[in-house]
């Protein structure tokens, strides 16, 4: 499967000139930019690692490139995303969020049914990748 | 000297409260000295008075019908603080281009609404005056809200920072779809087409306004049916997806019955119809509060009032009063689709349902400046004859913070419904990309969406089959303004 999750899923995955012209129109709206990047997918996982923290300082997308770059040279295995975030009054929240990095095989998940009274289910999302100790998982 | 005009002077003393009948504007709801206070409540109405009815009298009917006043003089009015009470018409324009009808600008004191009741404000200012016989047709345009005010409102239960941090989604529209057929399916088959739409690509699907518990799909079904395709695409795609369940019911106590079981089956969204009332809206409101729901709302009903010029409501008060009630989504006009929406007018009522703050704009209808002092915003939805060959049109005209909903134009695709989907996500997100990169998508949007449909061959179907319909008819319900007021002489 292709987790589709971020703003561009849907896309061939983006050249780094493509995350690069991403980057700017980010800098340039004076959001800060961070990295991320977990080996747990799961759609409700609210807490994927930070790579650093956002990058408040940085006004240049060849920075943001750099680190990109050792993130990916540190995890070239796991999902990395590039965040940004706003904290103009009223909004102080992600505005840009999109998928970077994936691993090179994705086994996705399983749905986990618990069948209950009145036909109710309780369903479960469970990552295969999960299934092993952090670390170890693709 | 000015010569004052005796029909349209307040009388004062024992002269005012002498038993009989006086013009309104004699009883003092017409002041054009008054300077509306930062406390006032104020409402714009557009009136066509009858032949022979000064504008100033009709604007001081309508300010007296909506607050103090009845037909004759009541010596009662002593009794109480009635000069405050009463509303003050402080000003009449006449409409530009609109011969006989004229813009009445009322201001009403704070004391005169319950806190936090919608049905209060909408009893007083719309309730009676709608069908006075000096007026021919009247219609509430828009109206100012004091910060006082606004605070005694919870508003959306979620808003749509929250929306998209719960929903893991930044940077572009949402997309929906509303299952068609809209009635007949059965629930199995219902859950299906939800199905597909989400694993496709689509991150909402909706009931539509009608779909409430009928004999071929009964509520409990559609709910298990759609959970189960719910939780289905999600673990199909990775991300979070919803279903917008309809608990519209007939009375208050289904409503409740129908939103406890979206909750205990793990629904994100729950949706009610403009046609249960504002009072219902309201609780069902403080229900989505309490159960971290999103609550979308369908404005059922709404163009009998809205969409003619003259007479009604504008839409742009029922989205203040629905901000003020608290829903987190509202159809709110597409611009480009099959339902009445003149740009300008929909930008407007997105501007007014999203902002932190709005200034006068009159171009897009806005008449008053409103504070929403913190007041979450709600996600307008683009509903109603849109597809994948409009996105640059769309994001254009309604920017980021919405939901686009292609019903016919996910479910009408000819590769099928997922393939639909995939269309609309795909553009959807190309469009955004050339948008970020600095493209001009109004100009090249027809040409950004052939190069991204290369590589989706759902798109490139879309295109081939929907890519030329437009919907191009004249909008009944345009501002009317002068761009640049001019100097009286």
């Amino acid at each position: 499967m292709r987790l589709t999750q971020g703003t561009f899923s849907f896309l061939p995955d983006l050249t780094d000139e493509q995350i690069r012209a991403q980057v700017e129109y980010c800098l340039a709206k004076g959001w800060a930019v961070a990295i991320e990047y977990t080996d747990d997918p799961h759609p409700r996982n609210a807490y994927w690692e930070m790579f650093g923290l956002p990058m408040f300082d940085v006004r240049d997308a060849a920075g943001v490139m750099t680190e990109l770059r050792a993130c990916r040279n540190t995890f070239p295995e796991h999902y990395i995303k590039v965040n940004a975030f706003d904290s103009t009054h009223g909004r102080e929240s992600l505005r840009l969020s999109f998928i970077v990095g994936r691993p090179s095989r994705e086994p996705g998940f399983r749905l986990e049914r618990q069948e209950s009274a009145g036909r109710r289910i309780r369903y479960t999302t469970h990552s295969y990748a999960v299934d092993r100790p952090e670390g170890e998982r693709y | 000297m000015k010569v004052t005009d005796e029909r349209v002077t307040a009388k004062t003393g024992a002269a005012r409260y002498k038993a009989g009948v006086l013009k309104y504007a004699q009883m003092g709801y017409w002041n054009p000295d008054y300077a509306p206070q930062d406390t006032d409540l104020l409402a714009m109405f557009r009136i066509t008075p009858q032949e022979g009815v000064e504008p100033e009298e009709a604007a001081a009917a309508v300010a007296g019908e909506s607050s103090t006043a009845t037909w004759t003089v009541v010596w009662t009015d002593r009794l109480t603080a009635c000069e405050r009470y009463r509303a003050k018409a402080y000003r009449v324009d006449p409409v530009p281009g609109s011969p006989g009808q004229y813009f009445a600008y009322i201001a009403y004191d704070l004391d005169l609404f319950e806190p936090g009741s919608i049905a209060n404000v909408s009893a007083s200012i719309i309730g009676n005056v709608f069908g006075f016989k000096p007026l021919k047709a009247l219609r509430l345009e828009d109206m100012r809200f004091p910060i006082a005010y606004v605070k005694t409102f919870a508003g959306p239960p979620t808003g749509i920072v929250v929306e998209r941090e719960r929903l893991d989604k930044f940077g572009r529209p949402l997309l929906g779809a509303t299952v068609k057929p809209k009635l007949g399916l059965s629930g199995k088959n219902y859950g299906r087409v939800v199905y597909e739409a989400l694993r496709g690509g689509l991150d909402f699907t909706k009931d539509d306004e009608n779909i409430n518990s009928q004999p071929f799909m009964h509520w409990r079904d559609r709910f298990l049916y759609c959970m189960e395709a719910v939780n289905r695409a999600q673990a199909a795609t990775g991300e979070v997806k919803g279903t917008y369940l309809n608990v519209t019911a007939g009375t208050m106590e289904a409503m409740y019955e129908r939103a406890e079981l979206a909750k205990e089956l793990g629904s994100v969204v729950v949706m009610i119809d403009l046609v249960i009332g504002y009072t219902a809206i309201q609780s069902m409101s403080q229900w989505a509060r309490r159960n971290d729901m999103i609550l979308h709302l369908h404005r059922a009903g709404h163009s009998t009032y809205t969409r003619q010029k003259t007479h009604g409501v504008s839409f742009r008060v029922i989205s203040k009063w629905m901000r003020l009630a608290g829903v987190d989504h509202i159809h709110a006009g597409t611009v480009v689709g099959k339902l009445e929406g003149d740009p300008n007018s929909v930008q407007g009522f997105y501007n007014v349902l999203r902002d932190e703050h709005n200034d006068v704009d009159l171009q897009r209808g806005v008449f008053f400046e409103q504070d929403w002092a913190g007041l979450r915003g709600v996600m307008p939805v683009a509903s109603g004859g849109i597809h994948a060959g409009q996105m640059h049109q769309l994001l254009h005209y309604l920017g980021e913070d919405v939901v686009l909903q292609f019903g016919g134009g996910t479910i009408g695709h000819p590769m099928g419904i997922a393939a639909g989907a995939e269309a609309n996500r795909v553009a959807l997100e190309a469009m955004v990309l050339a948008r970020n990169e600095g493209r001009d998508i109004w100009n090249e949007g027809p040409d950004i969406l052939v190069k991204a449909a290369r590589h989706c061959l759902p798109l490139k179907a879309a295109l081939d089959v929907w890519g030329e319909i437009t919907f191009n008819y004249a909008s009944t319900d345009t501002p009317d303004f002068v761009p640049t007021a001019t100097a009286a002489a």
